[in-house]
């Protein structure tokens, strides 16, 4: 590996309050603990990702921030305020928007109408230009807006659970493994669409990935995640030159 | 005429709101606890509640039929011919216009406003439908409110054409609405309108021309016909399965 | 409920309480008003007139308005201190938990002894035939239905129909060709079973809701034919002087002949003594239901049921071939239910159509799930708590002195029955025994609870 890596600086509001602050969150299902104490800050502006590997409670703790199961101790804070014990609408409602795992198209409705449940928050003020926004990011969509999700192809429903999360407008963007399962050039295409929302309009993400280079390439700040401890931190180039990291995510890659 | 009307159309309203408050009741007592809970806890607390329910009717109002003085009679003659005359009723026709407009209102209210599509991505996926802001609880209530008014208006209708009404009444037209619904494709709604047609036609021509004991028979052998041979029914859409 | 849940009270908030006691007063008031309220009643002429019963509606909004204050106030509060505060369950259980099983079995083979020796043989016919035949026909009936729904799981809605092929096949069988219920006890089963591969043969394909209301339908169809076949069934008037069980034609039960059992043990006549019997013929058929079904639990057939309904698509791709496994299902399940309605009209001397209405077979699926879908303890007991407690309705005659003699608790039997149905299922889930047990084991024995194991979306 001696290609140049081209990583994030850091973007402005790196020094004030963060945005999303977990803090000591520990989420059980039933009696099994899922999450052992996590702390995990995204201040706004940045890309943060947390790399870890398949049943290290990445997705346990994407879902725990929106309350689906809450944190047995713990605090969520978004913006100043306490969400951990808010219902999952009204965290939602506070413009936190999730592409969440396994993609959850709603099968039997069309793209269109994906897009609208995206919306719905904002009283379809912006709709029209938002969704000619999402087109323009992702052109396919737009060649299947009358068709319904569950017909469309992986990649497509991973565009589609992308725009669906940005039409809210949101402050905060949780990817959930947006990689999963697609050909590397449509991986390049939504990581490079990330970027560029990031970069033009200050859009804050918080990025679930196995697919640890390109996280890690594309991201400011990075978290690793093992068995439901968050095990090491640091900037996206720091862990990208940190022997363990390398070892154990990066080498015998993904890329 | 016109007073007829305004009673039947106060009768309606009158019980589409009581029995939508019933219906938000139990959807809160019986229902909501359950949700999220394994796939045969609710449908065993349903049968549970329609027992309550027809039973609670029996203990409060008594076994017996409650006959109506017929209210609306007038009848058109379409055609006469050799004696017999075609006629159609204006309470047929009451019907008619009610189902019209209710399904009209309805088709618009799930296709087009966001409390239909909020109902339709519960339908699909609560958990999403939750991520996305939808407040799956009130969806939900707001949705058995709904079917409760149509249901009250199904049952005003029932007894102003009937006329005699009993506690026990609910269960045959239930499964036939279940049947109709099944027929027409679940999650269509002129699915469900055709669905209710055939059900009625092929009773009414059974009945005709076989026999009129065996109706109810042909009704639910239809059922079972349809859902082995045409799971997803005549105007519902086949099941899409997940990449 | 989860606007409870959001903020812990410290004490009770009276305010809060009141405004939530007030608002459930308006809801029952509207809930309850118009039905009780008002009644309707036919005078002579035929034309309903209007009562009118406010005094009850005042009643019952009061109790709902009182009851959700304290609820609201005390026990909610209550249930969240102690909810924080639960330390880990103790795990030591009990002598009596320990060996439920061998005290049970022993309860129910002395049962008619100890009720005959506290009450004599002519009191004892009540509560060995209302209780204790009663009761465990619909054991009988909940093991059979359990193999369907609880091991295969399939739900079957119209299980009643088997029971009624069974009761129908004794009575006309016995009554025209004069066969005995030993002959008759295994060919009902038989033809059951032929029923039910019948009709399990075409719904195969179906899943989940849709296989539960093709069986209903089912259920529905052979009523209707029953009620309208009159030239065979004798319609809804039922067929009725069904010939009474003997002993192998060696012991009869009918006072005029030589061989009656008063007569061979020189005791004085009395139907006591067929009650008993029956009470243990009942009794051996649902041991025998049980036993069956536990063998069954341990052999491949029995491991490709709980493997069916956990998952099907899994069990297509290792192999299994889930057309005769469902099939088997359908076929021992409705075996079953034909001994048990065999044994019925044995027991009633009479069959009619009412006695397979879609209720019974609510009533039995009930008592499956409220037994914990697949446990054979748990069956029994819901059993025991819904048919016993429904039949303690009927004794409650004392009510009159309370309430005047117009009062007759018998009316409020099913209205008990389904609320008892919706609490039980609110209250715990996976029925009374919610333990899902694997019946095969790698190493140690480790069981989940029933409540963590969540179906759906996962």
């Amino acid at each position: 590996m001696t290609a140049v890596i081209e990583t994030q600086d850091m973007p402005v509001g790196h020094q004030g309050p963060p945005l999303l602050s977990v803090r000591g969150v520990k989420t059980y299902y039933g009696n099994i603990i899922a999450l052992k104490g996590v702390d995990v800050d995204v201040h706004p502006g940045e890309i943060v990702t947390l790399i870890g590997a398949n049943g290290a409670g990445k997705s346990t703790l994407m879902m725990t921030i929106f309350g689906s199961p809450q944190a047995r101790t713990g605090t969520v804070t978004f913006d100043g305020r306490d969400i951990t014990r808010m219902p999952t609408h009204e965290i939602a409602r506070l413009r936190i928007a999730q592409s969440p795992e396994g993609r959850r198209i709603f099968p039997r409705m069309t793209v269109l109408e994906n897009l609208q449940m995206g919306a719905s928050l904002d009283n379809l003020r912006y709709f029209d230009e938002d969704v000619e926004r999402m087109f323009t990011l992702f052109p396919r969509l737009k060649e299947r807006a009358a068709q319904r999700g569950g017909t469309l192809s992986g990649g497509e429903q991973q565009m589609l659970a992308i725009a669906r999360a940005l039409m809210a407008r949101p402050r905060l963007l949780m990817l959930d493994e947006p990689s999963l399962g697609l050909a590397p050039l449509i991986v390049k295409q939504i990581f490079d669409a990330i970027r560029d929302l990031n970069r033009n309009e200050g859009l804050t993400v918080f990025l679930v990935e196995q697919n640890a280079f390109h996280a890690l390439k594309l991201a400011h700040r990075g978290y690793v995640m093992v068995n439901g401890l968050v095990t090491m931190s640091g900037t996206g180039k720091e862990l990208l030159a940190n022997p363990e990291v390398r070892a154990a995510y990066l080498e015998g890659g993904h890329h | 005429m016109a007073s007829v009307a305004l009673a039947l159309l106060i009768v309606m309203v009158v019980s589409m709101v009581l029995t939508s408050l019933m219906s938000w009741t139990i959807e809160r007592v019986a229902y909501r606890p359950l949700r999220g809970s394994f796939r045969l806890a609710p449908l065993i607390s349903a049968i549970g509640m329609s027992i309550v329910l027809s039973n609670f009717v029996q203990v409060a109002q008594g076994p017996r039929n409650k006959p109506v003085p017929p209210m609306v009679t007038d009848t058109i003659v379409l055609m006469e011919r050799n004696g017999f005359a075609v006629t159609l009723s204006y309470k047929q026709i009451i019907i008619m216009v009610v189902t019209a407009v209710l399904l009209a209102g309805f088709w618009y209210v799930v296709q087009k406003t966001p409390l239909g599509r909020a109902q339709r991505a519960c339908e699909q996926d609560r958990k999403m439908a939750a991520l996305l802001g939808v407040n799956v609880d009130r969806t939900i209530s707001l949705t058995f409110v709904m079917g409760a008014a149509l249901a009250a208006v199904a049952g005003t209708l029932f007894l102003m054409y009937y006329g005699v009404v009993n506690f026990s009444d609910g269960f045959v037209p239930g499964v036939k609405a279940f049947t109709a619904a099944v027929l027409g494709g679940i999650g269509s709604l002129p699915g469900a309108v055709l669905g209710g047609l055939l059900i009625g036609l092929i009773e009414t021509f059974w009945s005709g021309y076989f026999s009129i004991d065996y109706k109810d028979v042909a009704a639910f052998s239809i059922l079972a016909i349809v859902l082995i041979f045409m799971p997803q029914g005549i105007l519902g859409r086949p099941e899409v399965e997940k990449v | 409920m989860s606007a409870e849940m959001e903020r812990p009270v410290a004490g009770p908030n009276y305010a809060a309480a009141a405004r939530d006691a007030v608002l459930a007063g308006v809801i029952a008031l509207g809930v309850f008003g118009p039905l009780i309220g008002f009644k309707t009643e036919q005078n002579m002429n035929n034309q309903l007139v209007v009562e009118n019963r406010w005094g009850i509606v005042i009643v019952i909004v009061a109790i709902v308005v009182i009851g959700r204050f304290l609820l609201k106030a005390f026990v909610f509060p209550a249930l969240v201190t102690r909810k924080a505060n639960a330390g880990p369950a103790s795990t030591d259980e009990s002598f009596f938990k320990r060996n439920f099983k061998t005290i049970g079995l022993a309860f129910l083979l002395l049962y008619p002894v100890i009720i005959v020796s506290m009450l004599g043989y002519q009191q004892s016919i009540k509560w060995v035939d209302n209780f204790g035949i009663q009761i465990l026909i619909y054991v009988m009936l909940g093991w059979g239905l359990n193999i369907v729904v609880g091991l295969a799981g399939l739900l079957d809605l119209g299980y009643v129909a088997f029971y009624a092929v069974g009761a129908y096949s004794y009575a006309l069988l016995s009554s025209h060709f004069g066969f005995s219920f030993w002959l008759l006890l295994p060919l009902s089963g038989i033809l059951a079973a032929m029923w039910g591969v019948i009709l399990g043969f075409p719904v195969l394909r179906l899943r989940g809701d849709y296989l539960a209301i093709v069986t209903l339908a089912f259920g529905e169809i052979i009523r209707l034919v029953l009620i309208n076949w009159r030239e065979v069934t004798n319609g809804s008037a039922g067929i009725s002087s069904i010939p009474k069980v003997d002993i192998f034609g060696w012991i009869t039960f009918n006072v005029a002949d030589p061989t009656y059992i008063g007569k061979i043990l020189d005791l004085p006549p009395s139907s006591a003594y067929y009650k008993i019997f029956l009470y243990y013929l009942i009794l051996a058929l649902a041991l025998f239901t049980a036993f069956v079904t536990l063998r069954l639990r341990r052999l491949p057939i029995g491991r490709a049921w709980e493997a069916l309904r956990e998952d099907e698509v899994a069990c297509r791709s290792l192999g299994i071939n889930t057309t005769n496994t469902k099939l088997t299902a359908f076929a021992l399940g409705a075996m079953f239910g034909g001994f048990a309605g065999s044994f019925f009209a044995a027991r009633q001397g009479f069959v009619s159509p009412e006695s397979f209405v879609f209720l019974e077979s609510a009533v039995i699926v009930a008592i499956v799930v409220l037994g914990g879908m697949g446990s054979m303890v748990g069956v029994a007991i819901a059993a025991a708590a819904m048919i016993g407690g429904t039949e303690i309705l009927r004794e409650l005659s004392f009510l009159k002195a309370v309430f005047g003699p117009e009062f007759n608790p018998d009316q409020f039997r099913m209205l008990i029955f389904g609320l008892a149905m919706v609490t039980i299922m609110v209250w715990k889930p996976r029925g009374f025994v919610g333990n899902r047990e694997p019946t095969a084991f790698l190493h140690e024995k480790k069981s989940v609870s029933g409540s963590l194991v969540q179906e759906g979306h996962g």
